[in-house]
């Protein structure tokens, strides 16, 4: 579903040149899970911009489904670490906009908005579609930007630490309803964190970034059965040893001797 | 509304609180007036400039209405130009750095310099009237629109980005809605000078008009007429302002909340 092929991102900052991104390989299949781990600044949100086509790569391809990555696509979508809500927009409206903008939808607006009601009452929101975002708490804000980038039913979702600003039970709450989510709809997502536990308890494969600039260090398979949960959980041997494992990944200072 | 105690909370306190310090300060002036037994000449009582008021209510009403109709077209006027000046000034450094000293510039000269010259230029109609109230309501204008439109928070332009949006969606969905109460802080702040503007204009070379009216007061030592033609001129700003209060509220609820 997602191919990058020695891809590196080179920005020219005031400071100089940064190498944000270095050689990087990676295949995500079709409806896998994939979380990516790495210090803050280590080039995790440039990678999802890449494959988002928000940025073109400095070097090597990006690739979604079999076609080389030029823009944004209609059937990737993109989530923010803050909800991004048009503050004037009701929940309804804000959640409807990726069909506004997109006149060409395959199908009727009327469809979209009943596939808008049905999302919101997923993630608990009926009864909230014409309230401001400014009247939502920030989990629910979280939700309807959640809701907004199922819209159109995406075949790839990037997530760029989208539930690090909630509280812990909010936190578990919304990882355990993409877990739900993503079950009944095949989607891929690319799903960036700082938090190692929940890389591991909503991943297939862990990705672990070096840091400055990004290469990949390691990728970890996830055999734990789902679902999983960030509270009550039936795995939590496993967890905490794949956590402990990555957590050494990620302090490990050389990253000269992995080239 | 959780413990706000009533005179900051209730909106009946958002009403009274204004007549009780405008009434104070009425007391104030009128005791001053009889405590040190000032001369009609040098400070009218209050109630000397009611009843100077009552004399001639038609003939004041009407004078009202001419610097009024002139504030009002200057005001208007300085939107239809100063507003897409600020949209063209955002979207070229260029033009910026090629208009704004010359706006500064213009903004730093004192009006009342120019009131004769503009009756020279435009003769003694309302034109120099309008073209001087549009004099100072354009900078604030300018400033705020270009302040507001360049205020988006960079996470919803690369929302809208990654939903593929054109410019002028980004432009009219985003970018302009998020200005809207920067615009209207500059409309608010200019309102006032524009009956400023207004004043001045009709210093010079007027036959009309409230500030024609206090000139003329001067030159007849009738204190008491240019006290009720000032009282007249607060009453207009103070009208127009809340207008412009309501406005927003009806256009933005959105913007309200937020405080
Ligand atoms: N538009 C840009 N211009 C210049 N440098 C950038 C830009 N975007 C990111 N960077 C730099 O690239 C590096 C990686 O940034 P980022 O992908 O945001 O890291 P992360 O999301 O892992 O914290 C950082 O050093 C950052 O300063
Ligand atoms: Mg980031």
């Amino acid at each position: 579903m997602i191919r990058l092929d020695g891809v590196g991102q080179v920005f020219d900052g005031r400071e100089g040149r940064v190498t944000a991104l270095e050689k990087i390989d990676l295949h995500v299949r079709g409806g896998e899970f994939v979380t990516l781990i790495g210090r803050s600044g280590c080039g995790k949100s440039t990678l999802l911009r890449l494959i988002a086509g928000l940025l073109p790569p400095t070097s090597g391809s990006v690739q979604v489904a079999e076609e080389p990555v030029t823009g944004p696509r209609r059937d990737v979508s993109f989530m923010f670490q803050r909800p991004a809500l048009l503050p004037w927009r009701s929940v309804l409206s804000n959640v409807m906009l990726p069909v506004e903008i997109d006149k060409g939808s395959d199908r009727g607006k009327a469809a979209y908005r009943d596939r808008a009601h049905q999302l919101l009452e997923l993630v608990g929101l009926q009864g909230f579609e014409r309230r401001l975002p400014h009247e939502l708490s920030g989990g629910m804000q979280q939700r309807v930007s959640l809701c907004r980038s199922l819209i159109r039913d995406p075949q790839v979702m990037l997530m760029d630490e989208p539930f690090s600003a909630l509280d812990a039970l909010t936190r578990t709450e919304l990882s355990e309803e993409l877990q739900r989510i993503k079950m009944e709809l095949a989607t891929t997502i690319v799903f960036v964190t700082h938090s190692i536990e929940e890389a591991v308890v909503l991943a297939d494969r862990v990705v672990v970034l070096t840091p400055r600039p990004g290469r990949m260090r390691e990728v970890v398979d996830i055999d734990i059965p789902r679902p999983r949960s960030l509270a009550q959980n039936a795995y939590v041997t496993e967890v905490a040893k794949i956590s402990a494992r990555l957590h050494a990944l990620l302090s490990e200072k050389d990253s000269e001797d992995r080239r | 509304m959780t413990k706000r105690s009533w005179l900051t909370g209730s909106p009946a306190a958002a009403v009274i609180l204004p007549i009780i310090g405008l009434a104070a300060a009425i007391a104030l002036w009128w005791l001053a007036t009889v405590v040190f037994s000032i001369q009609p000449y040098l400070l009218p009582t209050p109630w000397d400039v009611v009843v100077k008021f009552f004399d001639q209510p038609g003939a004041l009403l009407s004078e009202t209405g001419t610097s009024l109709l002139e504030t009002i077209e200057g005001f208007l006027l300085a939107i239809v130009i100063g507003v897409p000046i600020a949209l063209l000034i955002v979207r070229s450094v260029v033009l910026e750095r090629l208009v704004y000293p010359l706006l500064l510039m213009v903004n730093s000269i004192p009006k009342v310099a120019i009131a004769p010259l503009l009756v020279v230029w435009m003769g003694f109609g309302q034109w120099p009237k309008i073209v001087m109230v549009l004099l100072m309501c354009f900078f604030p204008i300018v400033i705020s629109t270009a302040q507001g439109m360049k205020s988006t928070p960079t996470e919803l332009v690369e929302l809208m980005r990654s939903l593929n949006a054109t410019r002028a969606q980004e432009f009219f969905k985003l970018r302009l809605r998020y200005a809207m109460p920067q615009i209207f802080t500059g409309f608010k702040v200019a309102i006032s000078l524009a009956v400023i503007g207004a004043v001045i204009g009709e210093f010079v070379g007027a036959t009309k008009g409230l500030g024609y009216v206090i000139q003329q007061s001067g030159a007849s030592a009738d204190t008491t007429l240019a006290f009720a033609a000032i009282m007249l001129l607060s009453v207009m700003s103070i009208v127009l302002f809340y207008g412009l209060v309501l406005l927003e509220h009806l256009l933005l609820p959105w913007a309200q909340e937020k405080r």
